[in-house]
């Protein structure tokens, strides 16, 4: 038989819940409604006219084909980001978790890319990569590799990712590195002492009890991948070359601030809402079936 | 924000103890910084302590992308600026805005200001006119593309540094000689739309859009994919794939390279000259932007980038009357020349610029004067008059999309245009329903 505690009357409970439903409310609910009613004119940028066109935006997005191949590299871009910022972060919180002297060291030091903001990272990845005094192209150069993601697509999106992966790998490493203090250390000794190997421990027991932590990040390394890269790309890329780089939320970004276009880039919002909402209810229906508590 | 305005008032009141009372303010939002932040600074105190009844408080607020969001969301608000800088492609959509600007012809009239339309310089002036020939704002930082050329590097790579590079004709055969002579970045450009199509276009007497260039109406089409723009980013895309024109970038990366001395050719702005001098430790000039012999009626005038003073609605009649008084005050002759000389913008009047050519700036300067004469050597044309199109800073961007097409050699430049076109008429119907 559980222990429950239970409120008596309405009051209290109200009141312990009213400041999370208000900041939902005015941060969240109403500027989502006002995406979804936006999503349904077009507007000039002042605000003095309006029509109303019903979803003549989604129609007029859903029928250009640059709009459409923006959702494939923004698949490409969120998976290679998850997967670039989290397997690192794994391995290294393995390593740093062994470290019996000055862990405490590796740990506040890799931490740090975290407190980097993404514009900032945007400049200093570019600043490695740049064509012309980058140190990293000039090294790639020597070796006869002729570095130019000005032009070169696939150089690009590379480095928009490993620039906005790099910041998240301090993240994930200090969810893993905490997840890996939490592993029971009885239950590895066991298997130590009937002679599993530090891998085949690792593949056996100490992976499965960090999947909560992992089914954690996966959601949380999706959505930022999704809404919160776009400082990242405006500074190395602007979405270039050509379309490589413009993923949903980077012309969700540039319609609404550069081109003052607010129902295209409203409509864009809710396409955008309705993707990850359906992403994340695949995540818990599908993957979480594979996670153990 | 209240302590400097304390401040200020103290000082005032020292200075002119009479006159303090009853300053109307009138606040100016720019896009400026760094030394060209420091001149409108400038500016703006010399005309406030000029007279006793206005204070211009000026205020940065970012780029020029920045400063328009600010003003339309300060708009928005109810509390926008009464002087807003927006930058060339934001014009149609400041025009479209009626109820949200007052045009300057109109501030002017009311205010009482000295005011004479004919006193701008044609091509400047009609970028930010209306079709009846009206004022609408007033340029303030104008410039123009010309082409600068590396000597040394010429020297360098056996070719001699005063070819005539007036044709795009001679430009090509220069690069073969470059190239040959060992030269790794022959040509490199910034600001690829405005200059190898906006400016292309005028300057070859051709249409870049239907409509006038969109002066005409908001039902304009893009023409950019017409016979002349195709010629020459063909010839452009050859060139990147010979290893003679070096794409750097979208914006004006390409002057970093050109400065520091590793390209020989460089088409960039006018307003270029200011960073070149200081930096370049070569010798340089600027030459006229070139044209291809026999295309179009080549050479036209080629057409201005920059940025205008738009005046907002919203506001007091005495404010209005500062506001006129200020904007006179930047137009007077004086003003207008030493910003010229100061920022190698154009002067907006042609007195201002008779009197630096009169002060011998021209001469110590040579090139300093190549812009005014290519912009101003001919009347404008409909095709040379400006561009009028709205969303216009995004159908840049698709056009720098697909002219990395061309550089890249995934698409013929036909191609490329042709898509650009495709796309930036949608984004022109868009406008055109916003603003019915």
């Amino acid at each position: 038989m559980e222990k429950r505690v239970t409120f008596r009357g309405w009051l209290l409970p109200l009141m312990l819940i009213a400041p999370q439903v208000v900041v939902s409310a005015v941060f969240f609910f109403y500027p989502a409604g006002q995406a979804i009613w936006q999503s349904l004119f077009i507007a000039d940028p002042f605000g003095l006219s309006s029509q109303f066109v019903g979803f003549g935006n989604f129609e007029f997005l859903l029928s250009d084909k640059f709009y459409l191949a923006s959702f494939a590299t923004t698949a490409i871009f969120s998976i290679l980001v998850t997967l670039c910022s989290m397997i690192p972060a794994l391995f290294l919180a393995v390593m740093a978790d062994r470290l019996i002297k000055g862990s405490g060291v590796y740990r506040t030091m890799l931490i740090w890319p975290y407190a980097v903001a993404p514009a900032i990272a945007g400049v200093l990845w570019l600043f490695m990569f740049n064509t012309r005094v980058g140190l990293v192209s000039w090294y790639l150069g020597n070796l006869g590799y002729d570095w130019n993601h000005v032009l070169n697509g696939g150089e690009a999106m590379g480095l928009v990712v490993v620039a906005s992966a790099w910041g998240r790998i301090s993240y994930n490493f200090l969810f893993f590195f905490a997840a890996l203090q939490a592993v029971p250390r009885s239950v590895i000794e066991a298997a130590a002492i009937d002679g599993a190997r530090f891998w085949r421990r690792f593949w056996t027991i100490v992976l499965p009890l960090l999947s909560p932590t992992t089914f954690f990040l996966l959601v949380v390394n999706v959505v930022y991948s999704f809404f919160e890269t776009f400082g990242v790309i405006h500074t190395i890329t602007s979405g270039g070359p050509q379309q490589s780089t413009t993923v949903l939320v980077y012309k969700v970004f540039s319609d609404g601030f550069v081109g003052q276009d607010l129902g295209s880039s409203s409509a864009q919002s809710v396409i955008l809402l309705i993707i990850v909402g359906l992403l994340t209810v695949v995540q818990f229906k599908f993957v979480e079936k594979r996670v153990h508590y | 924000m209240k302590k400097s305005l304390i401040g200020a008032l103290a000082v005032s009141t020292m200075l002119s103890p009479v006159a303090a009372i009853a300053q109307t303010e009138v606040q100016f939002w720019h896009a400026f910084t760094g030394r060209l932040g420091e001149l409108v600074k400038a500016q703006v105190e010399e005309f406030n302590a000029g007279q006793s009844d206005y204070v211009v408080v000026e205020s940065h607020k970012g780029n020029y992308s920045e400063t328009l969001n600010a003003g339309i969301a300060a708009f928005r608000a109810g509390e926008q600026p009464h002087i807003l800088m927006v930058f060339e492609v934001g014009t149609a959509t400041m025009m479209a805005a009626k109820g949200a600007i007052r045009p300057v012809y109109e501030v002017m009239a009311e205010s009482g200001a000295a005011f004479d339309q004919d006193a701008y310089i044609g091509a400047v002036k009609g970028y930010y006119t209306s079709t009846d020939g009206d004022m609408l704002s007033l340029p303030f930082n104008s410039s123009t593309p010309v082409l600068w050329v590396n000597r040394d590097a010429m020297a360098a790579a056996g070719v001699d540094p005063d070819t005539d590079l007036s044709t795009w004709q001679n430009v090509g055969a220069t690069l073969d000689a470059l190239k040959a002579g060992g030269e790794e970045c022959p040509l490199v450009t910034a600001w690829q739309s405005w200059i190898h199509l906006e400016n292309f276009s005028a300057y070859h007497d051709v249409p870049f859009a239907s409509k006038d260039n969109g002066f005409a109406g908001l039902d304009t089409e893009l023409m950019l994919n017409g016979e002349a723009q195709v010629a020459h980013l063909t010839a452009m895309g050859q060139w990147a794939k010979d290893g003679k024109f070096i794409y750097t970038g979208r914006r004006n990366e390409g002057g970093a390279n050109f400065r520091a001395g590793d390209c020989a050719l460089f088409t960039e702005s006018s307003a270029g000259y200011a960073g070149i001098k200081a930096e370049a430790k070569f010798d340089f000039d600027v030459r006229p932007l070139p044209y291809w012999e026999g295309v179009g009626n080549a050479p036209q005038n080629t057409i201005i980038g920059g940025a205008s003073l738009w005046v907002m609605e919203g506001h007091e009649a005495d404010e209005y009357k500062g506001a006129g008084e200020f904007l006179s005050f930047l137009s007077s002759s004086d003003v207008q020349a030493a910003w010229h000389q100061n920022t190698g913008y154009l002067p907006i009047t042609a007195e201002a610029g008779d009197a630096t050519r009169a002060a011998g700036f021209y001469e110590e300067n040579p090139g300093t004067d190549v812009a005014v004469i290519q912009m101003t050597a001919k009347q404008p044309t409909a095709n040379s008059k400006g561009l009028r199109l709205g969303s216009f800073d995004q159908i840049r961007g698709i056009i720098d999309e697909e002219l990395e097409g061309i550089w890249s050699g995934d698409k013929s430049a036909q191609e490329a245009m042709d898509s650009a076109k495709e796309r930036g008429d949608a984004l022109l119907r868009r406008f055109e329903t916003a603003n019915r």
